[in-house]
């Protein structure tokens, strides 16, 4: 980690804040720190904030503020970054129902690990993950920290087409896939939430530097929560996670 | 009220506005239009608010008839318009009544043409824009590019329509397209993972845009660029105009659909004044890169703004 940011310029409307050159729980909360610093402030000219592995990315509007005005407003914050309170980061829980037909390469995880089926979900399910980012499509969260022993190389021919909700494994990467796309990871299971609505308040519900937990669940709940989800009755669980250790 | 049927759908129309910026930390892209300064034209012309969704469309326009009064301009690249066969003007607002049909010849220079109409067209915002995402088949009308048969609804009343002054640009600030640009850019943000040789090709040798360019990115073919130790980074965030260059060497100018994140170095970003021009660039043409600082590059956007502010006070009024 750099002890001090380096600030780089992205074009005329944006710049950089990057806090190191791995990827690091500790990064990421500077990462954060620093997001919730510029938030607080409420700046009428910050337009947008997109926070990355090791960096935030700052988009201004020049017309209002000027690169050397950005820049040392910036800076100030981060040097005091270290007294702010940062509020707990959320915990977004993701029901999953795992195998099955709705997690079809649960048995090529269990094959490459050794390990049964239960043993693939209680390790799976059995820490939370930390958000580092979201990309790729709405509501795609990056996480890290998935447990070494269920590690599994993606498929080596993807799917056209793998349904949102779907949860899976590549290489030593856990996520959910947020819509329909195509994706060669290993399906283990699916959830029936919706991490990407676009006519839900808000559309997304987690932000990076959150975690999310996966809870296993059984066939009839699965069909009950995603009743619920259908029917916009269903409450998300989305709630602060005390304390700062990893459970 | 009126409505726009689709007689027979361009390759490629979609209703953008402004798009979603805010929500790109969700991993939504922003999506929006590829040529601001046409678009803006384009809702000046028929008395909307600058950032009124409008149609984009690339290469050819559709052809569409209308069910009532209205009143649109067509702004962007070159091509004919045609009222019920005639031949009629784009830069300027035309009024149209029920059964009027309204065709395109192919753009001859540029690639997008913007559809406005007055009192904008009437589909729902999702996450506070009306801009089609279609890779998540959201936005605009369904989530997806125009097809044949589709009929849009317009907002604007018969009242409102009666009131409106047709306009026309000045003829100064209607843009021209050339097979050859330069585009201003600072470098930056991953300018430290090239070679100097490889910013001395960057900025000193001509690039080609690929047929494999589209909303999404402008992919180029031209001298390799020299990076220090190969393209990868640990994936970052990615703005309107960036030039990343990957592994083997070739640039790609990111545009409204791309990804907000990626894993590839940025040599350098496109200033935001000189989009408007990467976004009706065709295939075949030709770009070189100029670079110019920061404070440079603000002010030109500066000057953009300007620009904006004269096409609007210099719009002729016509008669009708």
């Amino acid at each position: 980690m750099n002890e001090k940011a380096r600030y780089l310029i992205a074009g005329d409307s944006s710049i950089v804040v990057e806090f190191g050159n791995e990827i690091s729980e500790e990064i990421s909360a500077k990462v954060r720190g620093m997001y919730l610093a510029i938030e607080q402030k409420k700046f009428p000219f910050i337009k947008a904030m997109n926070p990355t592995y090791r960096s935030l990315l700052v988009q201004y509007d020049p017309l209002q503020c000027s690169y050397e005005e950005i820049l040392e407003t910036l800076q100030g914050l981060e040097d005091n970054l270290k007294n702010m309170d940062l509020p707990s980061p959320n915990i977004l829980e993701i029901p999953t129902l795992y195998g099955g037909e709705l997690g079809p390469d649960l048995g090529s995880v269990c094959e490459h690990s050794g390990l049964t089926e239960e043993e693939v979900i209680k390790i799976h399910s059995g820490r939370d993950y930390l958000v580092y980012m979201l990309g790729f499509t709405p509501g795609f969260s990056y996480l890290g920290g998935m447990d070494e022993k269920i590690a599994t190389p993606r498929l080596k021919t993807p799917r056209t087409k793998i349904p949102g909700g779907s949860v899976g494994i590549a290489g030593s990467q856990t996520g959910i896939y947020s819509i329909d796309s195509p994706g060669g990871w290993q399906l283990i299971g699916k959830t029936p939430i919706l991490l990407y609505d676009p006519q839900r308040k808000p559309p997304i519900l987690h932000h990076a530097g959150d975690y999310i937990r996966f809870v296993p669940i059984d066939q009839k709940k699965y069909q009950s929560i995603e009743e619920a989800v259908k029917n916009g009755t269903y409450e998300y669980r989305y709630f602060p996670k005390e304390g700062g250790a990893v459970k | 009220m009126s409505s726009v049927k689709i007689k027979m759908a361009g390759p490629l129309t979609t209703i953008q506005d402004k798009g979603r910026i805010e929500y790109q930390q969700s991993g939504m892209s922003v999506s929006g239009v590829m040529d601001d300064y046409s678009f803006r034209a384009a809702n000046l012309l028929v008395g909307n608010p600058e950032t009124e969704g409008v149609l984009e469309c690339t290469l050819l326009g559709p052809t569409m008839e209308f069910t009532g009064d209205a009143v649109f301009a067509v702004t962007g690249a070159t091509a004919q318009v045609k009222v019920n066969g005639q031949p009629s003007f784009i830069w300027r607002a035309i009024r149209v009544k029920a059964g009027d049909t309204v065709s395109f010849s192919m753009t001859t220079s540029g690639t997008r043409l913007y559809i406005a109409f007055a009192g904008g067209i009437d589909v729902p915002e999702v996450m506070g824009s009306k801009s089609t995402y279609m890779k998540a088949k959201v936005g605009g009308f369904e989530g997806r590019n125009l097809k044949t048969g589709d009929e849009l609804q317009l907002s604007a009343s018969e009242e409102a329509l009666s009131k409106i002054v047709l306009k026309e640009a000045s003829p100064r600030m209607i843009p021209s397209y050339y097979p050859e640009v330069t585009l201003r850019a600072v470098l930056g943000p991953q300018d430290d993972c090239f070679t100097k040789a490889g910013i001395n090709t960057f900025f000193g040798t001509p690039y080609k845009v690929t047929s494999d360019s589209d909303r999404m990115g402008y992919r180029l073919d031209g001298a390799v660029i020299e990076h220090k130790k190969g393209g990868d980074i640990i994936s970052d965030g990615i703005v309107i105009g960036a030039v990343q260059v990957p592994g083997n060497g070739k640039p790609i100018i990111l545009m409204a659909d791309r990804q907000t994140t990626g894993g590839y170095t940025k040599i350098a970003t496109v200033i935001t004044a000189d989009l408007p021009l990467v976004g009706q660039m065709r295939p075949g043409s030709f770009i070189r890169f100029q670079k110019v600082t920061v404070e440079a590059a603000q002010q030109a956007l500066r000057e953009y703004a300007d620009k904006i502010k004269i096409f609007k006070t210099c719009m002729l009024s016509l008669p009708g």
